[in-house]
């Protein structure tokens, strides 16, 4: 993984809203095609992070820098070569497959030859030819998972932010959407994930773990383990997440 | 004794829309004719015919995915919602008839944060005892080892706690009337690791003063920290027992596999002829044979020639391991 490109490169990231500091000097650089666990307890700080990340934040100070633009100058820029999905909101359940496409293909700027053509590709990979034109809401949940994620990299993007994409998803379908992930690092996207299954993190290339806004550690999950003498991330996140005085 | 009991309850959701009284609903349905997309539809099955029991003292989940019915059930039972079949009655009480009965006897805590975001910590708990024509000086104890945890941030407005201080805050509201019952929908849900742990040490510290706890979670390993588990998947209970009794009923062995080419390894395990079926379970792949009597020395054999480090250990399945193997018996 050393040997390729950073695609993210954070240095020195602060981020205050008033006296309170979310993001406490963070310093990382995430690889093309990495698989990149953004984990920490809930007010930790990472929701922070990703809007800046993902261009919809400016932070306090430092720098920051995806896809190689920076996130102060250009975060229109960086909203172009990211996908973005979440279990709380991926899919419009009252549109059609076919419908969310085009809306979502539009809304990252695509033109409409291109969506169309996307469109029929995506279709005919999942497998969804029959299903088209059946709305959101009348699909199982397996398939939304699958469309939401290729949906989400409708427009070929570098990096693709998922933010707890499998919670409250059956143990079946969580590890089907595994193999897609897989699938989509191993092409050479980028794969930015936070979640609170912690065996999903022992899946991730490599794991940072926030703490009261600062990252307090950031490893493979085998050197993490090795170096807080765990036998799981979950232990490890135990001994690491509870920092300071959260309730 | 028991405390809950559930006969054959069912209910069935018509689709959304096919009511077609708002404006909202005429266009969607009109939509949907031009596309000749089901409008009144067939609905959704929420729960069909669940039964069940649960004893006074029991701390008692529901482990499974969202859709399983979790929500339905729970609403059912602090009649918030009618079944459209079968019956259930929470201390003896009919849950359709002594309505009034149930909602004194019991205290709910919804999976969506419902306290008033704009009254402050204080006013919320005020609030819920009053309803309940008590005060918070008179069942102060109740919650005490909860609420003292938040007490110090009483004048807080409730929609500006942190996560963990709303569930402490919504436990508290749920308990201020002294519940003989307590339903607690998807408390640890979106919830880290470390919180999710002492969420479940404050649950057991409750259970150790009698209260009957009927908890649900789509987190698996939480199943281990219940009395009693019932593993739910699309409206149906697929197998109900103690997390042992579950684990036991698993008659097949798991080997947890590894190596150091992962990816490989499962498309690699997926090829023998004995495999019935290969998934991650963190930095392992669980693999199951279809011969019962496979040893892991003869699987470590097969895997020889492409993954010599391979380790390979008979381990004891977890909750998620059977609820994957309900999963695929039902289809």
């Amino acid at each position: 993984m050393n040997g390729s490109a950073p695609i993210i490169t954070v240095k020195n990231l602060v981020k205050k809203f008033g006296s309170f500091t979310a993001n406490d000097h963070l310093n990382f650089d995430v690889y093309k095609g990495e698989i990149f666990g953004f984990l920490g307890a809930n007010g930790a700080g990472k929701t922070t992070a990703m809007k800046i990340l993902c261009g919809l934040s400016h932070p306090t100070s430092g720098e920051a820098k995806v896809a190689g633009y920076d996130v102060y100058h250009e975060p229109n820029k960086i909203k172009n070569c990211i996908g973005y999905m979440s279990q709380k909101f991926s899919l419009y359940e009252d549109l059609t497959v076919v419908e969310n496409i085009r809306f979502f293909g539009g809304i990252y700027g695509m033109d409409r030859k291109k969506i169309k053509i996307k469109s029929r590709q995506l279709i005919e990979k999942l497998g969804l030819t029959d299903a088209a034109d059946k709305l959101i809401a009348d699909l199982p949940l397996g398939w939304r998972q699958k469309l939401a994620f290729s949906v989400a990299m409708v427009h070929d993007p570098d990096i693709v932010f998922l933010d707890e994409p499998t919670s409250g998803v059956d143990p079946i379908t969580r590890r089907q959407f595994w193999t897609q992930i897989y699938e989509a690092a191993s092409e050479g996207v980028t794969i930015f994930l936070t979640t609170h299954y912690m065996d999903e993190a022992e899946y991730c290339d490599r794991v940072s773990i926030m703490v009261d806004g600062r990252i307090a550690a950031l490893d493979t999950p085998g050197k993490l383990k090795e170096a807080f003498g765990a036998d799981s991330m979950n232990e490890v996140f135990l001994k690491l997440a509870r920092g300071g005085s959260d309730n | 004794m028991n405390n809950v009991v559930v006969e054959n309850i069912s209910k069935r959701y018509k689709k959304a829309g096919a009511s077609g009284n708002t404006p909202i609903d005429k266009i969607k349905n009109a939509r949907a004719r031009k596309k000749g997309l089901n409008t009144a539809g067939d609905g959704i099955q929420a729960l069909d015919s669940v039964s069940f029991r649960v004893d006074s003292g029991e701390l008692f989940g529901f482990i499974g995915p969202d859709g399983a019915g979790k929500t339905s059930l729970f609403r059912i039972l602090v009649s918030l919602l009618l079944p459209d079949s079968g019956k259930a009655t929470v201390c003896g009480f009919d849950v359709v008839k002594d309505y009034k009965k149930i909602r004194n006897i019991s205290g709910y805590m919804p999976g969506k944060f419902s306290l008033y975001q704009d009254l402050t910590v204080e006013e919320n708990l005020a609030f819920f005892a009053t309803i309940f024509g008590t005060t918070i000086p008179d069942n102060y104890h109740l919650v005490k080892d909860i609420y003292s945890q938040i007490e110090p941030f009483k004048d807080r407005r409730a929609g500006a706690l942190s996560g963990g201080m709303k569930q402490k805050l919504a436990l508290s509201c749920a308990m201020i009337h002294k519940p003989e019952i307590l339903f607690l929908d998807e408390p640890t849900t979106g919830v880290d690791a470390v919180s999710r742990k002492e969420f479940w040490e404050m649950l057991h510290k409750l259970k150790g003063n009698g209260i009957t706890i009927i908890v649900s979670t789509p987190y698996m390993d939480e199943a281990s920290l219940c009395d009693r588990v019932a593993l739910i998947q699309a409206g149906t209970i697929l197998n109900i027992g103690t997390p042992k009794q579950i684990i036991d009923g698993f008659d097949s062995p798991v080997f947890a596999v590894r190596s150091e080419n992962p990816h490989q390894l499962i498309n690699d395990l997926e090829k023998l002829p004995d495999c019935e079926s290969v998934y991650p379970f963190g930095q392992y792949l669980h693999y199951i044979p279809k011969n019962k009597n496979s040893k892991p020395e003869e699987l470590a054999m097969a895997l020889r020639a492409h993954h010599p480090q391979a380790e390979v250990l008979r381990v004891t399945p977890d909750i998620e391991d059977c609820f994957i193997n309900l999963m695929k018996e039902k289809k």
